[in-house]
């Protein structure tokens, strides 16, 4: 089942494509994430699925119909972005950036609703930033702060929620942090969670379904667990890895391979024949 | 939630949020506002006790003194407060559709543009039109300068960064053409030109200038209140407001409409006041942090008073002579925009 639907997307900056025909179907209610390289046109999908960009060519459908002719309010009721690094202007608080993700369900009469109240309360919550309401943004380390701004996405209350690399500038703790948040979202809120990532590993942890982008076209879409192989990786990120199953998780592992080092002797079997003749 | 008093009326689907913090702040502040008035009307070439002032506000103090407070003084301090008032939300507008606390009307060009409308009325129309109309003519500048600037800044959509650059493009392109105007022409007008571009409410009256502004500001500023969420939502970037369901672009043009039609009724009637509209919403935010609905009955409050307060010095600091105001607010003013400059050095 699909809500969300990319049909025949073409999309250029000047003379210079970044999509040329792509379809795309993402499910409802699970994760999804957006892996390619640098440059291959994820974070340009995200933008173009959220409205944020136009494509000149093809549409974008929202439970059944197309999201160009959508009002803009009506829209940020059913889909939400999450854009890379945003900021905050100096001073606002926790509780104030929270509560503008209420914008599309207000008026200049209807401030400030006893839903607003409640989803705002229940954003707050469920991303255990209800302690930090009087904090000011600026002042939270890295992972705190992408809650507070993930608290505001979810006040929106929409039933999909996209979320451009929303761990980049993370150290390792603070990125689980998020992943484990927006996992847990999914799997209480069945909200269907679309997302950028830069890390394969993490994608494959977390994801229900992973979508490989190379230079604007999908290579691949499915379960980790059936897609992900080192041919894969390596026509995506031209980079020659090892895949084996995750010891604690069993989902995939992608070991990328070292041009200047050796691997440990005793694992040199993992190395295919060609390359074994060459040492 | 308890810093916060919700108004609701379930009857008509209104709901409000108010901010107790600012409501106690903006009280002082009209407390302090109100002492200045009654401080700044005592006190001139001619010094009436605070208890005379108290007996002219409501008509019953001795003929002379009322003569003073009701024609002279009181006009002149209402006309202080409104142009105080409107340049110090105008500056809060841009400051938050620009994202950059040192945008102001000053700096993005609408101050330039309301004094060149001024200044090429005084030297074409001042002979043959009444000089009642010259309002309109700052009013006009203050807006054929900001189309200028909006077509200019337009790149699919204006980008805050492109404004503000235009802006001071323009700003300096439009001021230098008005001292060309001034230089060029009969020295009695370039007198009174010179005057109108540094900032003066001297002579201030109820008919001509109390009425023509008080309109302007009675509608513009709870206009300007109730589009706090759209100011708020625009400083967390175009992303970000988009995806919360903001119409940016129309969002954007609206408030800087609004913010020019402010700035430009401020200066049409008080001349090119400078540093207030960059001051005041900075010392708001300090108070208050920087959420829109609390930043503009602050950032009011405070631009009346400096304004007012600075009038007060230039009208009595240097008796008989008469200052024009704008010079003291400048005097505050630059040395607090270095200062801003200096504090914000690492984010550029």
């Amino acid at each position: 089942m699909s809500q969300l639907e990319v049909r025949n997307l073409g999309l250029s900056y000047g003379d210079c494509y970044v999509f040329e025909d792509l379809n795309l179907a993402i499910p409802k209610g699970k994760i999804t994430v957006f892996i390619g390289s640098n440059g291959c046109g994820k974070s340009t999908l995200v933008r173009s699925i959220s409205r944020l960009l136009k494509p000149q060519r093809g549409s974008v459908i929202l439970d059944g119909a197309d999201i160009s002719g959508m009002k803009t309010k009506h829209l940020a009721r059913k889909l939400s972005i999450l854009p890379q690094g945003p900021a905050a202007p100096e001073g606002l608080t926790v509780l104030q950036l929270v509560k503008q993700g209420r914008y599309p369900y207000q008026s200049w009469l209807r401030q400030w609703s006893r839903e607003d109240d409640a989803a705002v309360k229940k954003a707050l919550l469920s991303t255990g930033m209800d302690s930090f309401v009087d904090r000011t943004v600026d002042s939270l380390s890295g992972g705190q702060r992408q809650r507070a701004w993930i608290a505001m996405t979810l006040a929106q209350e929409t039933p999909v929620i996209l979320l451009d690399e929303p761990t980049t500038y993370l150290d390792m703790a603070h990125q689980i942090e998020v992943l484990d948040l927006l996992y847990r979202l999914n799997a209480e809120e069945h909200r269907t969670i679309v997302m950028v990532l830069h890390d394969i590993n993490l994608a494959c942890r977390y994801a229900d379904n992973v979508v490989a982008i190379c230079s604007g076209k999908i290579e691949a879409q499915g379960r980790p667990e059936d897609i992900i192989e080192a041919k894969l990786i390596e026509s995506v990120f031209s980079m020659e890895c090892r895949i084996i199953p995750d010891p604690f998780y069993g989902t995939p592992l992608c070991i990328p391979l070292s041009k200047a080092r050796d691997g440990a002797p005793s694992l040199l079997s993992l190395r295919n024949e060609k390359e074994k003749a060459a040492y | 939630m308890s810093k916060l008093k919700t108004i609701r009326s379930g009857r008509f689907g209104v709901s409000l949020l108010l901010d107790k913090r600012t409501v106690r702040i903006s009280t002082l502040l009209f407390v302090l506002c109100a002492g200045l008035i009654v401080i700044s009307t005592a006190l001139g070439s001619r010094y009436i006790a605070p208890v005379s002032v108290v007996k002219a506000l409501v008509g019953m103090a001795d003929p002379a003194d009322q003569l003073i407070v009701e024609k002279l003084r009181l006009p002149r301090i209402i006309i202080g407060l409104l142009v105080g008032a409107s340049l110090a939300v105008s500056g809060a507008i841009l400051q938050g559709i620009i994202r950059n606390p040192l945008a102001s009307p000053d700096v993005a060009g609408i101050t330039e543009g309301a004094s060149f409308g001024a200044v090429l009325f005084i030297f074409v129309f001042m002979d043959t039109v009444s000089i009642h109309w010259m309002p309109i003519a700052a009013i006009l500048g203050a807006f054929a300068v900001t189309a200028l600037l909006y077509l200019l800044a337009w790149k699919k959509g204006v980008s805050p960064l492109r404004l503000v650059l235009i802006g001071i493009g323009i700003s300096a392109a439009v001021k230098s053409i008005s001292y060309m105007l001034i230089i060029s022409g009969p020295l009695q007008l370039a007198e009174r030109s010179l005057t109108f571009m540094t900032g003066s409410i001297y002579g201030a009256s109820w008919d001509k200038d109390v009425i023509t502004l008080l309109p302007w500001v009675a509608v513009l500023l709870p206009i300007a209140w109730l589009q706090a969420r759209k100011v708020n939502i625009q400083m967390l970037g175009d992303d970000v407001a988009g995806s919360a369901g903001a119409r940016v672009q129309k969002g954007r043009l609206l408030l800087l409409m609004l913010s020019v039609s402010l700035a430009g009724s401020a200066v049409a009637i008080g001349g090119a006041i400078s540093f207030i509209g960059l001051m005041a919403p900075h010392m708001a935010r300090k108070l208050t942090g920087p959420s829109f609905g609390n930043v503009l009955p602050v950032s009011a409050l405070l631009g009346a008073i400096i304004l007012v307060g600075a009038d007060l010095i230039a009208r009595t600091a240097f008796l008989p002579r008469d200052v024009p105001a704008g010079v003291f607010t400048a005097a505050i003013g630059a040395p607090f925009f270095m200062f801003l400059l200096y504090r914000s050095r690492d984010r550029f």
